[in-house]
């Protein structure tokens, strides 16, 4: 069983830190497929959020097919997120840390590191939304 | 929204309550869908107090109407069985112990759970047997919910249950009202006034945003904040923005303008960049849109830029 954390000023909607703490948690093995998650009681109870909030989650995580609802017993962990195994995380993660130390040599702090991967990081949201939605 | 109101726990119609001197309250509409937490916020004086007394038939509207769970506000016990409220301060009798309320509340109230409120408060570890007014200010509001849920109500009610309160308090406070929402089989819904938006933000999915007596916002979180947007770009005529969109506050400095929008669309212009915008920054982009001229330079959004 997994516990849960909400950060009521991350920005990050609460039910969307649900499902990324699912998400997460199968991706490090925490949780495995048939375990069982908490119910929306037992969320509601350690983290006070609307139970609205925790369905909401955990029907975002059933339309994605990781979790099934089985009536009267709870709900159930399906599969594994797709996405690249583990050992993809562990590699990029070297080099991200050899860019790291590449960008602190050349002089940037941790918050222009930071910003520099935020900007990084919306651009590359932006391209990709200009073929989707095309709100910029 | 329901036009029969099957769905809908509140449905008031222009209701407004004027005094002699003032209006509390103008004009005001708005929906509360069933089985919501609904945050109803805006600064001191806007009608908040108001709005929740007008539901519970403890006022009288000047004008327009309210329906609540299908029935107009009275105070009659037919009306009121199903409706819970906890007016500001959680008003207890300071001699008495909880057990002497649960057991009052058993003989004013047809419909009676003072078991579930003794194991609710035994569970938090708060004193049946000692007077409440030598109870702390967490505990006095853990006693005044627990009897409001005592009731059995469908619809709930309450008027800034948690300013007094410590952040633990706070949490503890939520915990009990979540919980009781997450086990009701009837389903509730609750109205809940509080200035505290990060607290609302993890609690609520519904919002009601009253500034100078008026309804400025009310609707599901979730769609208010994906239908409003930051954007951010350099000092330069606003006007095409306008064209497409609704200002609702408009931060300038010689360089940059910052505005908070309600999209009528995508927004297209290069010169912004366009940002989520948090809970927080939209209450307080209305509330100082209808704020006086006086505190109109004081910027409301994007302070971290």
């Amino acid at each position: 069983m997994i516990s849960f954390r909400v950060d009521g000023r991350s920005g990050v909607p609460p039910y969307l830190q649900l499902v990324q703490q699912v998400r997460q948690a199968l991706r490090m093995g925490v949780l495995d497929v048939g375990d069982q998650l908490p119910t929306v009681r037992e969320v509601v109870a350690e983290v006070a959020v609307n139970p609205n909030t925790v369905l909401k989650a955990y029907r975002d995580l059933e339309r994605e097919g990781l979790v099934e609802a089985r009536a009267g017993q709870g709900t159930f962990v399906r599969r594994r997120p797709t996405g690249p195994p583990p050992t993809t995380h562990s590699r990029l993660g070297r080099s991200l840390a050899r860019w790291v130390r590449e960008a602190r040599e050349a002089g940037l702090d941790d918050e222009s590191i930071e910003s520099l991967l935020k900007v990084t990081l919306r651009s590359a949201d932006t391209a990709t939304a200009d073929f989707g939605e095309g709100i910029a | 929204m329901n036009p029969s109101g099957e769905n809908t726990a509140v449905e008031t119609s222009g209701l407004t309550k004027r005094y002699r001197r003032a209006t509390a309250l103008s004009d005001c509409s708005v929906t509360v869908p069933l089985g919501r937490i609904s945050a109803l916020v805006g600064p001191n004086g806007a009608g908040k107090s108001t709005l929740l007394r007008l539901l519970t038939g403890l006022a009288w509207p000047t004008g327009g109407s309210a329906l609540v769970l299908g029935g107009t506000p009275r105070q009659d016990p037919a009306f009121l069985a199903d409706i819970g409220y906890l007016a500001q301060d959680v008003p207890l009798y300071r001699q008495l112990s909880a057990e002497d309320h649960v057991q009052a509340g058993a003989r004013l109230n047809e419909r009676w759970d003072g078991a579930s409120a003794r194991t609710r408060l035994r569970e938090l570890g708060v004193p049946l047997d000692r007077a409440v007014g030598t109870l702390s200010g967490g505990q006095r509001a853990q006693v005044g919910l627990s009897l409001a849920l005592a009731k059995r109500p469908r619809l709930l009610l309450l008027d800034e249950p948690v300013a007094a309160l410590d952040p633990l308090a706070r949490r503890h406070f939520f915990a009990t009202l979540t919980t009781a929402m997450a086990e009701s089989e009837e389903g509730l819904t609750v109205v809940l006034s509080s200035h505290l938006i990060a607290d609302l933000e993890r609690v609520c999915d519904h919002l009601i945003l009253l500034a100078a007596s008026r309804v400025q916002l009310c609707g599901d979180i979730d769609d208010l904040l994906a239908e409003h947007v930051v954007l951010v770009g350099p000092r330069k005529d606003t006007a095409p923005i306008e064209r497409a969109h609704t200002v609702v506050h408009a931060t300038t400095t010689p360089r940059q303008t910052t505005l908070v929008i309600r999209r009528g669309g995508p927004v297209i212009d290069p010169a912004y960049q366009a940002e989520d915008i948090g809970l927080e920054d939209l209450v307080l982009a209305y509330m100082g849109a209808a704020a006086p001229p006086a505190y109109a330079h004081l910027s409301t959004v994007g302070e971290e830029q």
